[in-house]
This record gives C-alpha cells, sequence and structure tokens, in this order.
C-alpha cells in the first residue's frame, strides 16, 4: 500500500491517450483545454445515484478462507452430533452413532482451529469468553462452540470409558448427561451461522435473515449425512432419509431465491459469487435429492454407489453454498453506494 | 456527564483537511499509504483503520454562481465524515468481546487492548465506519478522543478546524442549533441544505450529524440505515425452526429405519 503511486490505468490505456493526444494535436493544432487534462477525465462526478464518486457506503466482510470453511466444518459437526444422539438412543445403532460422534469431536475442534487461524493469535479466543452477550450473534456463536465441543469431547470421553470398563450405572449416568448437553448445544451450533451473517448491514445477507438459519441448518445435515456414508454407513436408511430431507429443502432454498427478482440478491445470481452459490444449491438440492430418491428404490449394491455419488455431491455443494454466500456478502457491500443504500 | 456531540456543517468546509491531519497527529495513526487515485482531489477516498475523520470533495454538477468562475467547472462541496456515534450502535451490539463499550459522553470507544480482530463490527456497521488494520488484524474507528473529552478538551478535529464547520457540544444543544443552522440556510437561498440525524430509523439519531446541501447519498450518507440487531428476532426464530426440524427429523428419521429393518 504505501508507496504505491501507480495510477489506476492500464500500458493499454496510456497507450490509447498517446494516440488521441496527437489526433487532437493534427486537427486542432492544439491540445484543449490547456494544461494537463489528466487519463480518465472527464472525472465521475459524487451523484445520488453513484453515491461518492460510486465508493461502496459499506465495508466489505474482512473474512478469508477460514470463515466459510469453519461454517462447512461446524454446521456438519452440529448435525452430526445431533444424528449420533438419535441413532444411538432412537436407531439402535451404536457403530453409526461413534462414528457420528467422533466425527462431532473433529469437527468442533477444527472449528476451533479455523476462529483461532482468523483472529491470528490464540489468546485472542479467550476475549470471545470475557462476556455473555446475548444481542451479538457472535459472543452467542463462540459460547455455543465452547459448551458444544466440550461436551461432545466429554460424551466421546464416557463412550471410550464404556468400551474398556464396561456399563456401569455412572458410566450411564454421565453418557446421558453429556450427549444430552451435547445435542442441546449441537442443534443452535448447526445453524446459528445463519443468523450470525443474517444480523448484519450487508444487503443480501440481511434480506435473508428469515431463511439463513433453516438453510445453512439443512446444507450442515446434508454434509454430516454424506461425510458418514462416505465413513461406510452407505446403507442406513435413516440417513438417507435425513439426506433426502434437507436436499428437498435445499431445493426449495434454491427456486425460492431464484424466483426473487430483489436486485439486492443478485450477488447469489451473477457473477463469480453467484456461480459458486449456484453450483452449490444444485450440488446440495436437485441433484442429491434425485439420486437418493433413487437409491431408495435402486437394489442394495446399486444403492451404495449411488448413495456414495450423492454424498459426494452434498459434501461439495455444501462447501460451496457457505463460500458462495461469504462472497456475495463482499459484493453485496460494493453495491452499496449513494441511494442504492444498506437495506 | 453530559452527552456530547458533532455537528459537522458542510456549507462551512473549506476542504483544508486540518480535521484530518490533527486527527492523526493527536491520536498517532500510521499513514493510508501514498495512494493516487486518479479520480479526484480526495486521494483518501473513505474512512479506514487508519483515517477516523475523511474530508469528502463532492463534485457535483455546475450550479452558476456557486463553486467557481467556469460553467466548466464543477461545483464543489466539502464535508468531513466521521464514525456517527450512534444512538443505537450496530458496532456496539454485534462486539462480541466487550472491546466496544459506550463512554459517559454518549459516543462509542473502541478499546483496543480488548479487541480481537473477529471483524464482525466491521459488517455490523451501517454507515462503514469501522474497518479492519490488515497490520494487525484489530478493528479501529474514531475515539471521539475520549481521552480529551475525559479532561474537558474538545476533540481533535473539532479543536483544529478553522471555520467551525466542525462544531462540538451538548447533543441537544447541537440538534437545536443545527435547526437554527438550517433556517438561516434556507433564508439565504440554500434550500437544498438539509439536516442528516437518521433519528426515524432503528438507529435512533447520530451523535455526530452533518448539515449538507443536497441528497446525502451524494455523500455516501445512507438514506435507509439500520441498526442489524432488528434483524436478530427473525433469524433466531429461524435458528429455533431449524433446531427443531432437524431433531425432529432424526429422531423420526431413526425411529423409523429402526421400525423398517
Amino acid at each position: 500500500m504505501a508507496g504505491d503511486l501507480t495510477p489506476p490505468f492500464s500500458d493499454t490505456d496510456k497507450e490509447k491517450r498517446l494516440i488521441l493526444i496527437r489526433r487532437e494535436a493534427e486537427q486542432r493544432g492544439q491540445l484543449t483545454p490547456a494544461g494537463i487534462q489528466p487519463l480518465g477525465a472527464p472525472f465521475p462526478r459524487a451523484t445520488p445515484q453513484t453515491g461518492y464518486y460510486g465508493n461502496p457506503t459499506l465495508k466489505e466482510p474482512q473474512w478469508k478462507w477460514e470463515i466459510p470453511l469453519y461454517f462447512f466444518v461446524g454446521g456438519a459437526a452440529g448435525s452430526s452430533a445431533v444424528i449420533a444422539t438419535a441413532a444411538e438412543w432412537f436407531g439402535r445403532d451404536r457403530e453409526l452413532a461413534r462414528h457420528a460422534r467422533w466425527l462431532a469431536v473433529g469437527g468442533s475442534a477444527l472449528s476451533s482451529v479455523l476462529l483461532i487461524k482468523d483472529l491470528g493469535r490464540p489468546e485472542r479466543f479467550l476475549a470471545m469468553l470475557r462476556v455473555f452477550k446475548p444481542q451479538s450473534p457472535m459472543s452467542m456463536g463462540s459460547w455455543i462452540l465452547t459448551a458444544f465441543a466440550s461436551a461432545t469431547a466429554a460424551a466421546s470421553f464416557v463412550d471410550l470409558v464404556r468400551e474398556r470398563y464396561g456399563e456401569s450405572i455412572p458410566v450411564s449416568l454421565a453418557a446421558a448427561a453429556t450427549k444430552s448437553v451435547s445435542t442441546l448445544f449441537a442443534l443452535p451450533f448447526s445453524n446459528y451461522t445463519g443468523v450470525l451473517i443474517g444480523a448484519t448491514a450487508i444487503p443480501v445477507w440481511h434480506r435473508n435473515i428469515k431463511t439463513l438459519p433453516i438453510h445453512f441448518g439443512a446444507s450442515g445435515v446434508q454434509a454430516a449425512v454424506s461425510a458418514l456414508e462416505l465413513l461406510g454407513h452407505d446403507s442406513n436408511a435413516s440417513l438417507n432419509a435425513l439426506g433426502i430431507g434437507s436436499a428437498l429443502w435445499e431445493s426449495w432454498e434454491g427456486y425460492q431465491l431464484e424466483a426473487n427478482f430483489d436486485p439486492k440478491l443478485s450477488p447469489l445470481k451473477q457473477g463469480t459469487s453467484g456461480w459458486i452459490t449456484r453450483a452449490g444449491g444444485v450440488l446440495s438440492g436437485p441433484l442429491p435429492l434425485a439420486l437418493r430418491l433413487w437409491a431408495a428404490f435402486a437394489s442394495p449394491a446399486k444403492s451404495k454407489s449411488i448413495r456414495r455419488a450423492a454424498a459426494i455431491s452434498g459434501l461439495a455443494g455444501s462447501l460451496l453454498t457457505r463460500y458462495g454466500w461469504v462472497m456475495a456478502g463482499g459484493v453485496s457491500a460494493r453495491q452499496t453506494a449513494g441511494n442504492a443504500g444498506v437495506s | 456527564m453530559s452527552i456530547t456531540a458533532f455537528l459537522t456543517d458542510s456549507t462551512l468546509c473549506i476542504g483544508c483537511k486540518a480535521c484530518e491531519v490533527a486527527c492523526k497527529e493527536w491520536n498517532e495513526i500510521p499513514e493510508d499509504g501514498l495512494k493516487f487515485t486518479g479520480r479526484s482531489y480526495d486521494n483518501t477516498q473513505s474512512l479506514s483503520a487508519t483515517t477516523w475523520r475523511h474530508v469528502k470533495f463532492v463534485e457535483a454538477e455546475p450550479i452558476p454562481g456557486f463553486g467557481g468562475n467556469s460553467s466548466d467547472l464543477n461545483t464543489w462541496a466539502f464535508s468531513s465524515d466521521v464514525c456517527k456515534h450512534c444512538e443505537n450502535a450496530g458496532c456496539l451490539e454485534a462486539c462480541p468481546t466487550g472491546a466496544l463499550v459506550r463512554t459517559e459522553f454518549g459516543g462509542v470507544y473502541l478499546q483496543p487492548d480488548v479487541c480481537n480482530g473477529c471483524a464482525y463490527c466491521i459488517v455490523a456497521c451501517p454507515f462503514g465506519v469501522v474497518a479492519k488494520n490488515d497490520k494487525d488484524g484489530r478493528a479501529f474507528k474514531c475515539t471521539f478522543c475520549y481521552d480529551r473529552q475525559k479532561v474537558g478538551l474538545p476533540p481533535a478535529c473539532a479543536k483544529a478546524c478553522p471555520t467551525e464547520s466542525i462544531m462540538f457540544g451538548e447533543l441537544d444543544e447541537l440538534r437545536a442549533k443545527a435547526q437554527a443552522r438550517l433556517a438561516t440556510l434556507h433564508e439565504r437561498g440554500m434550500h437544498d441544505a438539509e439536516l442528516y440525524d437518521p433519528i426515524d430509523t432503528s438507529v435512533g439519531g447520530l451523535h455526530a450529524m452533518f448539515i449538507v446541501r443536497g441528497d446525502p447519498a451524494t455523500y455516501n450518507l445512507p438514506p435507509d440505515p439500520e441498526v442489524p440487531t432488528t434483524y436478530l428476532k427473525d433469524g433466531w426464530k429461524s435458528s429455533a425452526i431449524a433446531s427443531g426440524l432437524l431433531l425432529a427429523g432424526a429422531i423420526l428419521a431413526f425411529l423409523g429405519g429402526r421400525n423398517g429393518r
């Protein structure tokens, strides 16, 4: 930044300008107006339409790749913890429950690492736990993550104890307690990121505040189901049912966005951010929906490979969806000059 | 303590940038880098982590008898921008660490030793004021010269302003003063002069108000600022629905899966 004196004009532009100067000199014998007519002139004027020289009113979100990746990992981890508890208590599928719980533990640990990476220094995360502030989704999210990560890790530890020393009343009580707490915090953790970006000044985000948490929640379920299928649970009908449910919601969400012609939603449809969001929508909505419905009626052997394809599509779709939305926020912030406004 | 405020009168601003310099020197803010925009005489362009006062050079359509002798020359207006110190401040509500606080003077103060660089205040500000310093990752903005106000001094920018375009005083007094000034300006034929103080929006009014000529949108003062906490209720409601759907869906899917096997 410092010492950068290069004006924002390319050599090609400057070359064209030389030709214009020569042509004017040839035709008129002089250059008008006298003195310097800088390249780029006439300068844009400040108007209500363009605002202050087209500068955006809002600042762009400063989050780099860590935060959308965190949205993806956190969403999958939260949903995975809910699946773990449901699989153990209602589905009596301990193998799936164990895998889903470890996925949640790994995901919550990775979430913390990504957040710390974004902040720059580990001790900065501690500042998040100075205050408890219900009106700040960032504060609530930090507390939810802390509680979720701790409870889920504790639940896995209790499972390890149970495996090694067998069932006993204290172990059962500890398992019930840690798993309940883990599930309680897993639920908001899987979708609060929608509130986080929705409750901001960025038009494309806050205009979708009513659906973003459900959208991100469904995306997280899709990712968790897909990851568990790729870990070998590709013949579990319950997982496929959850996958169908979330893909159905994502298809509906995609339709709602496409059918909404609000110009402030254009970052979700145009340019790089638009195409990433759209690709994410197709890969986590209609495509896995079709594949999963097909898998539900195909022969068991064929069903597995179809579901693996759906899982890969779902994971990619969920990841692209988060990147697309975060990137769209930046584009939306750049579209706030003048009376385009911020709401 | 009384609630203090700025009233920045653009019709008195001569574009000298004394406020920018005074702010930088008093607060010891580093340079922004020497950048040539090639678009206007203003190379600072906007408020940033290292610019807490910024004089906008607003060039508009030539108005005969106002802003120069030639019909080719743009009309110029200057306006010194600053953190608005909102009555309901988005950044203050959004800050997860408590680094942003409301001072006894009613200003919004960012404690740099507490800020952890989460950057959430940046997307929560409806005026695009708070900015991240890329070098150390933390957010910075106008302090309303909290240190100076503590000892009864006016903020550095107001003290340095040679035309009293930047007025500093008690909020209520300045609001009254603004109305009186507008009446005078209208009397003199500047019928397009208006006060920018969005008191009817969820922001609830500013502690740094502006008198501008023409549409405030020309100065990038948004016509529709809203404090993002207004979206919270819808957001958490949606989050609760999503949580309910996930819990019910998971229970039903696994109950159904067990029966089906």
